[in-house]
C-alpha cells in the first residue's frame, strides 16, 4: 500500500485537468476529464481497452490537442501555465526535464542501437553536461539504482531483456530529476515475475524522490502497488474516483466491481 | 625518385577530345541527325523535356545527341541551359479539358462522351523484337476518320458533377510556389509536390508508385482518364489587357481515381491522384499520379507509414540530376579525407594490438 | 539556335542578387544554414555547385582567384572550375594562397595563414552535422532552433565508449559564436583550428542541399569535444618528405608494390614555396619549374 505524500510540504497543485474531451469523428475516445494532481501523488488511471485511458494520458503530457477542455502544469518557477498555450520549445524542454514519460514498449522510449550509457547520459548532455567521466559515473550509479548489472553500460538496449530495457527507460527518464512521469502501461508485456520486481523498484523510486505520476494501467494489482489515488474508465468517462485503498477495497460502481472481482488471487 | 604528378589540365582537355571523338564513332557512319532523333526517338525527346523542365524538341535532341544517348545526361544539359534563360513570366493554365486528342482512354467507364481513342500505343502490341525494322521498312498509311465533333470532358467532371469525387482545389488568385525560385522546405503543399514530382525521375517515380499497389501505402488507384494530344499555351499580355496565345505544345494527362473518403461533415467521395508530362509521357503520368495521391496521405488524414507516403524522402530524391551528381561525386579525389581516417584506423588498431599483447600473457596463466 | 550570352561569371544579376542576400543572411548568424535556390549549374550537383554559386556571386573583375581541391591547384576538378571562372569571368587566376582574394577549396585550408579582405569559400557536400544522426529535415531543423544538440553529444560519448577516442577525422563538428553547431565541410580535423578568429570571411555553399553558411573574420568556432576528452589535431609522424614542413597536412603516396610509402604536403603551394625558399626534406630534388594554374 502507497503511503500519502507529506501533505504539508507543498499544497499547490502540480497538474490539473479540466473538462478534456477527445473526440474523433463520431467516436468520442474521452469525455468530461477533471483532476487534479499533487507533488509527490501518484493517481492510477485504470480501464480496460477502448476505455480512453491512453488518451487520456496523451491529452495530459501535451501529445494530442484536446477537443475541448484544458490540462495546467505548475512550472518550476510556480507558475500554472495552460499546456496548449506553451511554445513548441518550452515544450519540448519540458519533456526533457521536468518530466518523465515511460512507454508500454521500452523500445519506443530509448535508443536502442545506441548503449545504455549514452542512453541514461543523453539528458544529461543536452542541459550541458560535457565531461565525459562524470557522465558516465552518473550514468553507472543510475544503472545500479534501477538494478542493471553496471558492466553492461556499454550494451545497447538491443541485447537486453524487456525487464531490463524496461528499467533502463526508467533510468533514463530520472536522470534529469523530474517532477512528474507519466507511465503508459509500465510493466505491460512482461513476466509477472518480472513485473513485481519493476513495480517494487518503482515504488521505491517514486518515494526516495518524491516523484508525482500519473499511471495508465489495466492491471489493478499495478495500481495497488503504485497510487495514492485511482480513477476508473469506461467508454471514455470516468466512473468512479478515490483513494486507490477505499475504490479497491470497497467499489462502488458495478463496473469496478467487476473488475476487481476478475483479479485473480495471488 | 618521387616526382610530384604535374599536367592535369592536359589530362582534361585530353580525355574531352577523345569523348568528342568516341560521340561521332565511326566517321563512315552518317552522322545523326536531330531530325532523325526528335522524329524516330520521340519518346526519348519526350522524356527529356518533361523531366529537363523545358520544351523544346530540338534542343532535347541536341541534348541527347551529346549525350551519347545517356538521358539523364540529357536532361543535366537541358536544366543547366535552362538556368539561363531568362524568366519572362508564368502562361495561363493550361485547359487539358480543351486539348486536341490523339489518345484517350479511361478504365473507369466503358464508354464515355468523346469514347475511348487508342490512338499510338505500345499497348496490346506484341513485344516481338521486329527484324524489319532493322532497315527500310515502310509502314502502311494509318486508318483515318473524321475528328470528332463531340466534347471530349473529362471523367473527373463527369464524376464530378455528381459530387462522386473530390473537387480540385480552386485557390483563385493564391500564389503559386516555384521550386526552381524558392528553396524547397518541409511540409511542402501540393503545388510544390507536384512540381517536384513533373520533373522527377521516371524510374524512381515508377518504383514508388509501384509499391503503393503491392500494399506499402495502398490507395486502390483506377485510371479514370488518360489523354495525350495538344494544348494551347496562352501568356496573359499587360500591354492588350488579354491572354495571347504563344503556340501549343504536346502533354500528357492522368487522372487516377482513388480510395474514397469522408467526414462527419462531408459525405465520402474519391480522391484524386494527378500526373502531368510533356509529350507522350504515360508511364511517368501514371506513376506521378500514384504517388501524388500517397504523398497526400496527410492532408487526407490517413497514417503515412508507407516509403512513397514519405514527402521528405520522396521528394529529397527525386530529383536524378542532385542524384547522380552526388552518387557520381565519388569519383572525386577524397584522398585527403581518407587519409584521416587511415591515420585514425591505425592509431585504433595499435591501440589493439597493444592491449591484445597486455591480456596475452595473463590469459594463458589462467588456462 | 541560338546560343546565351553568359553574364559576367555565368550567374545572371538577380540570381548573384538572390545568392548575395543568403550570403549577408548567413553573415549575420554565423553557422546557420540559410536555404537558397540553387541553380542548374554545368557541372553536376556534387562536384561543387555550391561553392561555384557563392563565388560566382561575390567575384568582381578585380578579383584573384585561387582553387583547389585536396590542398592542390592541379587536381582535376580544381582546374575544371578554375578554367571555368577564367572562361565566364576573365578573373586574373593565382595558385599562391597570400596574392589571391577569393580562395575556393574542397576539403582543405591553406597552410599558409589567411589574411583580412579574402574570403575562403568552402565547398560543402552535407551541410548537416546532424544528418547522419537524424535524416528528417524537419527534425533536424527544429534541434537548430532550439539549440537542441545532445544528439550530437550522445555520438561522441558513444565514440569514447567504443573506441576510446572521438571517432571523427574529418567534417569534425564545431560550434560556432557559441551557438550553432555546424559541418566544416569534409576538411580534416586537423584543419579545424584555422577556423577560429580567423581574419578571413569564410563561406559555405552547399548546391544540391540548397543551404549557405558562414563564419564572419574574427568569430569564435571551438570544435566540440568533452573536457576529458578535449579536441587533438592529429599530428603526422613524420615531416614533408619534399620540403620538411612539420606542421602541414601530408598526404600519403605509395611509391612501389612493396608497400613503400611518402608523406608530401597535401597544399601544393605551400610545399612549393617552401622549397623554392630552399627547405628540403629527405626526398626532394629540384622544385617543380612549372607551377600549375588556369
Amino acid at each position: 500500500m502507497a503511503e500519502m505524500p507529506n501533505a504539508g510540504c507543498n499544497d499547490a497543485p502540480l497538474l490539473a485537468a479540466e473538462g478534456l474531451s477527445k473526440n474523433y469523428g463520431r467516436l468520442t475516445a474521452c469525455r468530461d476529464v477533471s483532476f487534479v494532481l499533487y507533488p509527490g501523488e501518484v493517481l492510477a488511471i485504470v480501464g480496460e481497452s477502448g476505455s480512453g485511458k491512453t488518451t487520456l494520458l496523451q491529452m495530459l503530457s501535451a501529445q494530442l490537442v484536446p477537443t475541448s477542455g484544458r490540462v495546467s502544469y505548475r512550472m518550476r518557477d510556480g507558475v500554472l501555465r495552460d499546456l496548449n498555450a506553451l511554445g513548441e520549445a518550452e515544450r519540448r524542454f519540458l519533456f526533457r526535464t521536468d518530466w518523465g514519460y515511460v512507454h508500454q514498449d521500452p523500445a519506443q522510449g530509448l535508443r536502442m542501437a545506441v548503449s545504455a550509457g549514452a542512453n541514461v547520459g543523453e539528458r544529461l548532455m543536452a542541459v550541458g553536461w560535457n565531461h565525459y567521466g562524470r557522465i558516465r559515473e552518473a550514468a553507472s550509479s543510475w544503472l545500479e539504482r534501477v538494478e542493471i548489472d553496471t558492466a553492461r553500460i556499454d550494451d545497447a538496449p538491443r541485447t537486453y531483456s524487456g525487464g531490463m530495457r524496461q528499467r533502463l527507460q526508467i533510468a533514463r527518464n530520472l536522470v534529469t530529476e523530474p517532477r512528474l512521469v507519466f507511465m503508459d502501461e509500465p510493466t505491460g508485456g512482461l513476466d509477472v515475475s518480472v513485473q513485481a520486481r519493476l513495480l517494487d523498484l518503482m515504488r521505491s523510486l517514486v518515494g526516495e524522490l518524491g516523484l508525482a505520476a500519473i499511471v495508465v494501467t489495466h492491471d489493478l494489482a499495478v495500481a495497488r502497488l503504485l497510487s495514492h489515488r485511482v480513477m476508473v474508465m469506461k467508454g471514455g468517462r470516468v466512473i468512479e474516483t478515490g483513494l486507490t485503498d477505499q475504490v479497491l477495497d470497497d467499489p462502488h460502481e458495478p463496473y469496478t466491481q467487476l473488475l476487481v472481482s476478475s483479479i485473480l488471487p495471488p | 625518385m618521387y616526382v610530384a604528378v604535374k599536367g592535369g589540365e592536359r589530362a582534361i582537355e585530353n580525355a574531352h577530345r577523345l569523348l568528342a571523338h568516341e560521340r561521332r564513332g565511326d566517321r563512315d557512319v552518317p552522322e545523326v541527325s536531330l531530325d532523325q532523333i526528335s522524329g524516330q526517338l520521340g519518346l526519348a525527346v519526350d522524356r527529356v523535356m518533361s523531366e529537363g523542365s523545358l520544351y523544346d524538341r530540338e534542343l532535347a535532341a541536341l541534348a541527347i545527341k551529346q549525350a551519347r544517348g545517356d538521358l539523364i545526361e540529357a536532361i543535366f544539359l537541358v536544366r543547366a541551359f535552362r538556368a539561363t534563360l531568362p524568366r519572362l513570366g508564368a502562361t495561363e493554365p493550361i485547359d487539358t479539358g480543351a486539348m486536341r486528342v490523339r489518345r484517350r482512354v479511361s478504365s473507369t467507364f466503358k464508354d464515355i462522351p468523346g469514347g475511348q481513342i487508342l490512338g499510338p500505343t505500345f499497348d496490346y502490341t506484341h513485344r516481338l523484337l521486329d527484324p524489319q525494322l532493322a532497315n527500310g521498312f515502310v509502314p502502311d498509311e494509318p486508318a483515318t476518320a473524321d475528328t470528332p465533333s463531340a466534347p471530349t470532358p473529362r471523367v473527373t467532371d463527369i464524376l464530378g458533377r455528381d459530387g462522386l469525387i473530390e473537387p480540385s482545389p480552386q485557390q483563385e488568385g493564391a500564389p503559386v510556389g516555384d521550386l526552381t525560385r524558392e528553396p524547397l522546405s518541409f511540409p511542402a503543399d501540393r503545388d510544390l509536390r507536384l512540381q517536384n514530382l513533373a520533373r522527377a525521375d521516371e524510374g524512381f517515380l515508377l518504383a514508388m508508385g509501384y509499391s503503393t499497389q503491392r500494399g506499402y501505402g495502398r490507395n486502390h488507384p483506377f485510371a479514370g482518364e488518360i489523354r495525350f494530344g495538344e494544348v494551347e499555351v496562352e501568356f496573359f499580355a499587360e500591354d492588350v489587357g488579354f491572354a495571347v496565345p504563344l503556340g501549343a505544345i504536346a502533354v500528357t494527362e492522368c487522372q487516377m481515381v482513388n480510395q474514397f473518403k469522408g467526414s462527419v461533415t462531408e459525405a465520402p467521395c474519391f480522391t484524386r491522384g494527378y500526373g502531368l508530362a510533356f509529350g507522350q509521357s504515360e508511364r511517368k503520368t501514371m506513376s506521378m499520379a500514384l504517388v501524388d495521391r500517397a504523398l497526400r496521405a496527410r492532408e487526407l488524414g490517413e497514417e503515412a507509414l508507407a516509403p512513397a507516403q514519405d514527402e521528405e524522402f520522396v521528394m529529397s530524391h527525386s530529383d536524378n540530376v542532385q542524384a547522380t551528381g552526388f552518387v557520381e561525386h565519388l569519383k572525386l579525389p577524397h584522398y585527403v579525407d581518407f587519409q584521416s581516417e587511415l591515420g585514425l584506423l591505425r592509431k585504433l588498431r595499435t591501440e589493439f594490438a597493444e592491449r591484445a599483447n597486455d591480456a596475452g600473457p595473463l590469459q594463458e596463466a589462467a588456462e | 539556335m541560338t546560343t546565351p550570352a553568359y553574364n559576367f561569371a555565368y550567374l545572371d544579376e538577380q540570381t548573384k542578387r538572390m545568392i548575395r542576400r543568403a550570403i549577408l543572411k548567413a553573415i549575420a548568424i554565423p553557422g546557420y544554414q540559410v536555404p537558397f535556390a540553387s541553380r542548374e549549374m554545368p557541372m553536376p550537383y556534387g562536384w561543387g555547385t555550391g561553392g561555384v554559386q557563392v563565388t560566382a556571386a561575390i567575384l568582381g573583375p578585380n578579383d584573384r582567384l585561387k582553387v583547389i581541391d585536396q590542398g592542390s591547384d592541379d587536381t582535376t576538378n580544381a582546374i575544371s572550375i578554375r578554367k571555368f571562372f577564367a572562361k565566364t569571368a576573365g578573373v586574373a587566376t593565382t595558385a599562391s594562397t597570400t596574392d589571391a582574394t577569393v580562395i575556393q577549396t574542397r576539403h582543405r585550408i591553406p597552410e599558409a595563414p589567411l589574411h583580412a579582405g579574402q574570403v575562403l569559400v568552402y565547398q560543402v557536400p552535407i551541410p548537416e552535422p546532424l544528418r547522419f544522426l537524424e535524416p528528417r529535415e524537419t527534425e533536424t531543423r527544429r534541434m537548430h532552433a532550439l539549440a537542441e544538440y545532445g544528439l550530437m553529444h550522445v555520438k561522441l560519448y558513444e565514440d569514447i565508449a567504443r573506441f576510446g577516442h572521438i571517432a571523427t577525422s574529418y567534417a569534425y563538428p564545431v560550434k560556432v559564436n557559441a551557438r550553432y553547431v555546424m559541418d566544416p565541410s569534409p576538411t580534416p580535423k586537423f584543419d579545424n583550428p584555422k577556423m577560429d578568429n580567423c581574419p578571413a570571411l569564410q563561406l559555405f555553399g552547399a548546391g544540391r542541399e540548397k543551404r549557405i553558411y558562414a563564419i564572419p573574420p574574427h568569430t569564435k568556432v571551438v570544435s566540440l569535444d568533452f573536457e576529458d576528452h578535449p579536441f587533438t589535431r592529429y599530428r603526422f609522424d613524420a615531416p614533408c618528405a619534399l620540403c620538411g614542413a612539420e606542421d602541414a597536412y601530408l598526404d600519403e603516396i605509395v611509391t612501389d608494390d612493396a608497400g613503400s610509402r611518402m608523406f608530401v604536403c597535401s597544399d601544393t603551394d605551400y610545399c612549393e614555396g617552401r622549397q623554392a625558399a630552399g627547405h628540403r626534406g629527405r626526398e626532394s630534388a629540384a622544385p617543380h619549374k612549372d607551377r600549375a594554374h588556369g
